[in-house]
């Protein structure tokens, strides 16, 4: 290449520059002097509420945006309901709770990124929200670094326990395993799992690979597909040809609809071949179609036809907020709970600070739409009642079965012999 | 055997929604070089057309019927609005055309969730398309669902349409002339403005068409189509631009691939291989499968 | 229309017309106002909170000089760099879960979902912090150079490119999803405790952290402009605007491509790296489509061929994101939508490119700032391979006349 090419003036700039980049980087190395070493003891700056003499912060963090939307945004319309229900009977400790809503963007940083802004910079006194695993993970060291509240209204994998989370939901003894019974008593002896390719599903056929094993049932084959696939037709056809006695559905959100419109084209019925899920509730089942999902099996803790005064008020609630048509599910139920949990755990405190708030929890208990629910004060779980439901014509789960009363919540499935070695 | 068959008309009923959804994309991205990444939100469009039409005069198979027109005309519209406001700015610039219309596909998924709602919608499917045909009963069966010989039929319908539209058709020509040298074209009186808006009315109102298919096999909402433009858009690059057959291969033979490996491994390891074999098959032919021969120098 | 020289187009490969005495100081001062902001400004004036998200910002700035590079200079649409940034990010993140771990354990995700009690042996080596350093810019280095030397080998360009890289990067995460055992799924790697032996959990330490990412910035910062300014830097943008006049040179357009495609994604890898314990957690989410398409957003509005025009539209976009998400929590994505459109399409140059309306100031910064150009992207009718295939058939004066059907 012709050395004219290389206009003079840029060997000057270069010099300069490369004296600026020494000096940066020299800058740079001898900046961390100080600050903690690994391990010792640092305490982190434990976020102080913004709470007035009328008002008290909460967020919310849920995705408006992105593929999770689909159904987290019935989560937040639940919250939102909780509160106003809650500010009309005066609110909390004689202040009326004001709402911040954050998109999580179905994006795990970013959930990350909000609930820290929701802690350090609008002093929430506690967070509602989040529904995948990943999303929980990624704000999971957040909360426990600044000491702060979340609660988490969504069934998940169970093996977790952070001192700052508070899980509504159920954790794997009080859905998965309760199925496993119900089949067990049914007389299936041959199971095929198929789920979404992400925690929940891996953890959950772990725990049922080995009550299989244990209860002498036979799984005859597993499968997972990618979140947000929608291409069922070979495992339609693998599920088909193994011929078990049910199938065991763990997928999630969209993949829910592409597999049972296989599964139907395929001429599988819940008379032949019963699939029971647990990722879809009345919410999905509008979405699916009644058509597609008639006789199938679900496990949760609630569903809309539960009966009681207190769900018969919810709904009746829900409904009229935000249009007749608008069914309720598990994961609604159980944040509209949680908001009223953390009241009572607040009121039993007399304050908002957490260490209080969470000394107080053990035994605090409601009448939630789905029953009575305690709190577990060692696990900060809580006792749920299981029941298995089988979807109407109309779209709408009836119980067909449920646990004798609510199910002490084991996270780590410490009760039951037959899973050992699973954590 | 039949574990044979079945995969093999499931690989095929993959490949047909693919060619589906990649039709359009052949002319807009193929033959237009637009990389429109709303082209998903096109099949949204469709397939949300399906879901009004069905709330608004009811019978499962009268409203997917109509909307096969319907959807195909709400897609083009909404394909020449884009093309009218941005696209045609941007024709110089093809690579930028990606960034813009990813910004659209943003704006359309946000629209579609304020008009529609988060969740999902349900559209029913006809009785006559919830059935299967079993060719072999027996212990490994041999089935054709109805709803995959419907979109087989649709997507080779639309294939045929298209093909002779290019072909024989006055329009056809046009929109072949322009896009082997515009300049000729524009010489020999042919408003190439026009031809452009008409190409990208076609390729848009066929990813209608495509989410109108779709409402019988996938879920309809929102985000239905950010899952798919991938994929649409690997087809046209294995088939190779310019070229409906190099389409047709491509989207069979992917479809193919897919259900092979996916049955004897999963389907995250399908998806790998799939892609990892569309970089190796790339290395062999950069051009596609069939590619409009120049001499220019590329 | 074939084969017109633009008069742009040769004004964007000269000198500019920027008087050398301007030029000489632009650059050191913009640079001493960069450091003064990073270092004294920004620390004084935001919040612990603030600056962590700032951090994070600059973490897409450094992918986002690399995108200049490869894409403004270069022409390569690099819509894969996810794949990159995850590398670098994991490499770290392996290192760091390896660290809290203490020797001879296994991370805590791994005792929870993991099926084995041993570690597997490809996560053995990050243990060592020298490996892991080595590792952030050496695997995404290495794998660019695979994947760059047989794509551009074989000349696959433009849009073929684009979609390439893309497909490559969804592969990465689905590869990763799906070892949930070793990789932790889609959760990611989140929860590090410790940094090369500083607590995480301390604020002055996630400062120091800060420091070091505007630090490194800097200092890639700089070195990019030389290789901007350098010899090499010619030959690219000459290969961009003209692939095969360069090839007639005698120059092998493959290693010069090459080259800034491995930048680019050393880039992607470092900014990944410190990415990690800035924001503690690297996730699939991060690589696959989507945060591909945002670290091209960011340069493409801010002007992708301006080096400070390409850091500052990458923060610029990060911070405009978290702002009016936080504002607009149900809308913001539609001011989001619709700031991509109207920049990239009315305005290629990008942000960078405003000042160049203004009348008495002329271009800022970069000495040839093709940033600055009405139409970075060379035209496709001079270049038709990298423009697309209907220019590349348009430009063609050998279509078959039959094929037109006349």
């Amino acid at each position: 290449m012709s050395t004219a090419l290389r206009a003079p003036r840029a060997r000057r700039v270069r010099r300069r520059g490369l004296a600026a980049l020494a000096l940066v980087l020299a800058g740079t190395l001898a900046l961390p002097a100080c600050g903690a070493k690994a391990g010792e003891e640092s305490e982190g700056p434990g976020a102080t509420a913004d709470i007035s003499e009328d008002t008290v912060k909460v967020g919310l963090l849920n995705s408006l945006s992105g593929t999770m939307a689909i159904s987290e945004v019935t989560v937040r319309d639940a919250l939102l309901l909780a509160i106003e229900e809650i500010n009309a009977a005066g609110g909390v400790l004689g202040r009326r709770i004001e709402p911040i809503s954050e998109d999580g963007a179905s994006d795990w940083p970013t959930f990350a990124e909000k609930s820290e802004k929701l802690i350090r910079q609008d002093g929430v006194a506690a967070v509602f929200g989040c529904w995948t695993s990943a999303s929980r993970k990624a704000v999971l060291p957040v909360f426990e670094q600044n000491k702060a509240l979340l609660f988490y209204p969504v069934q998940y994998e169970g093996l977790e326990q952070s001192p700052y989370i508070f899980y509504t939901g159920a954790t794997t003894n009080q859905q998965i395993v309760p199925a496993l019974d119900y089949l067990a008593e049914e007389g299936v002896d041959s199971l095929y799992l198929v789920g979404s390719d992400y925690v929940f599903p891996r953890t959950a056929n772990k725990i049922i690979k080995a009550y299989a094993e244990a209860h002498g049932i036979e799984i005859l084959g597993e499968d997972y597909a990618p979140l947000g696939s929608t291409e069922f037709a070979t495992i339609a056809n693998k599920v088909e040809s193994a011929g078990a006695d049910a199938v065991f559905n763990t997928l999630n959100g969209d993949s829910n609809v592409a597999f049972f419109k296989e599964y139907t084209s395929a001429g599988l019925t819940a008379e032949t071949m019963p699939v029971v899920s647990v990722s879809i509730a009345e919410e999905e089942v509008k979405s699916i179609g009644a058509q597609y999902l008639e006789g199938q099996l679900t496990s949760w803790n609630y569903y809309q036809t539960t009966e009681g005064a207190a769900n018969e008020k919810f709904v009746a609630a829900y409904q009229a907020k935000y249009g007749e048509d608008k069914p309720t599910s598990d994961p609604m139920e159980a944040a509209y709970t949680s908001v009223y949990l953390w009241k009572a755990m607040v009121e039993k405190a007399g304050s908002f600070d957490v260490a209080d708030v969470k000394a107080a929890a053990d035994g605090i208990t409601f009448e939630a739409p789905e029953g009575l629910v305690t709190i577990d004060g060692e696990t900060q779980h809580i006792h749920k009642t299981n029941r298995i439901g089988r979807i109407g014509a109309d779209g709408l789960i009836t119980e067909v079965w449920s646990s004798d009363g609510p199910i002490k919540p084991d996270p780590y499935l410490k009760g039951y012999d037959w899973a050992e070695g699973l954590s | 055997m039949t574990v044979f068959l079945s995969q093999s008309f499931t690989g095929i009923s993959i490949g047909a929604v693919l060619l589906l959804i990649a039709l359009g994309l052949s002319l807009t991205f193929g033959q237009m070089g637009v990389i429109n990444m709303a082209h998903g939100e096109f099949i949204m469009a469709g397939a949300y057309t399906t879901y009004v039409l069905q709330q608004s005069i009811g019978g499962a198979g009268v409203s997917l019927l109509l909307s096969l027109p319907l959807a195909f005309l709400v897609a083009g519209a909404m394909g020449v609005l884009l093309e009218w406001l941005l696209i045609r700015h941007l024709y110089a610039r093809p690579l930028d055309t990606l960034l813009v219309t990813w910004g659209v596909s943003l704006f359309l998924q946000q629209l579609a969730r304020d008009i529609f709602g988060a969740p999902n919608v349900q559209v029913r499917a006809p009785e006559w398309l919830t059935g299967n045909v079993r060719l072999i009963g027996g212990e490994h069966p041999f089935t054709l669902a109805h709803n995959r010989i419907f979109i087989l039929a649709l997507a080779l319908a639309a294939l045929v349409s298209l093909a002779l539209t290019l072909r024989v058709s006055p329009l056809g020509r046009r929109i072949r002339a322009v896009v082997q040298h515009r300049d000729l074209a524009e010489a020999s009186g042919i408003a190439t403005a026009r031809v452009d808006r008409v190409t990208f009315f076609i390729g848009s109102g066929l990813a209608g068409l495509a989410g109108v298919a779709l409402t019988l096999v996938g879920p309809i909402g929102p985000t239905m189509g950010t899952n798919l433009i991938i994929d649409a858009f690997l087809v046209v690059v294995v088939g190779g631009i310019g070229r409906l057959r190099g389409a047709v291969i491509a989207a069979f033979a992917l479809g193919v691939l897919q259900a092979v490996v996916e049955y004897s491994a999963t389907v995250s390891v399908a998806k790998v291989t799939v892609l990892v074999g569309i970089v190796a098959f790339l290395q062999w032919r950069p051009q596609g499968i069939s590619t409009l021969r120049t001499r220019s120098l590329v | 229309m074939t084969a017109t020289t633009r008069p742009d187009a040769a004004t964007a490969a000269g000198p500019a017309a920027t008087s050398p005495r301007r030029a000489r100081w632009r650059a050191p001062l913009g640079f001493a106002l960069g450091a003064l902001l990073l270092f004294a400004v920004a620390p004084a004036v935001l919040s612990d909170f603030r600056l962590s998200l700032l951090a994070k910002y600059l973490c897409f700035a450094i992918v986002a000089i690399g995108i200049s590079l490869a894409w403004g200079r270069g022409g390569m649409l690099t819509l894969g760099q996810g794949l990159f940034f995850g590398l670098g990010g994991y490499a770290m993140a392996m290192h760091l879960k390896l660290a809290d771990a203490g020797p001879g354990q296994l991370p805590d995700f791994m005792l929870l979902y993991g099926d084995s009690d041993t570690l597997p042996w490809w996560w053995a080596p990050f243990a060592s912090p020298a490996v892991a350093l080595a590792g952030v810019v050496l695997l995404p280095a290495a794998l660019a150079v695979l994947i760059g030397y047989f794509v551009f080998r074989r000349r696959v360009r433009g849009a073929y490119f684009a979609i390439l890289s893309q497909a490559l990067a969804f592969a990465f995460s689905l590869l990763l999803i799906g070892q949930q055992a070793t990789t932790g799924g889609t959760n990611g790697l989140t929860n590090f405790q410790g940094f090369f032996g500083y607590s995480l959990l301390d604020p002055v330490n996630k400062r120091m952290i800060y420091f070091l990412i505007a630090g490194v910035l800097l200092g890639l910062m700089a070195l990019t402009r030389q290789i901007f300014l350098s010899r090499y830097g010619e030959l690219l943008v000459a290969v961009r605007d003209s692939e095969e006049r360069v090839r007639f040179l005698g120059y092998d357009p493959t290693l010069v491509k090459l080259f800034a495609y491995v930048y680019s994604a050393v880039m992607a890898g470092m900014a990944g790296a410190l990415f990690v314990p800035a924001v503690g957690i690297i996730s699939p989410a991060l690589i696959g489509v989507v945060p591909s398409i945002e670290f091209l957003i960011g340069a493409a509005i801010g002007g992708r061929a301006s080096l400070p025009g390409a850091a500052l539209g990458a923060i610029a976009v990060a911070w405009a994101q978290t702002t009016l998400s936080e504002e607009f929590p149900a809308g913001w994505t539609y001011f989001q939508a619709l700031l991509f459109i109207v920049v990239v399409a009315f305005l290629p140059g990008g942000l960078a490119s405003l000042g160049r309306l203004l009348p008495r100031r002329p271009r800022l910064r970069s000495r040839r700032a093709p940033g600055a150009d009405p139409e970075p992207e060379p035209d496709p009718r001079e270049a038709p391979a990298r423009s697309g295939p209907a220019t590349a058939a348009a430009s063609s004066s050998t279509t078959t006349a039959k094929e037109a059907g006349a």
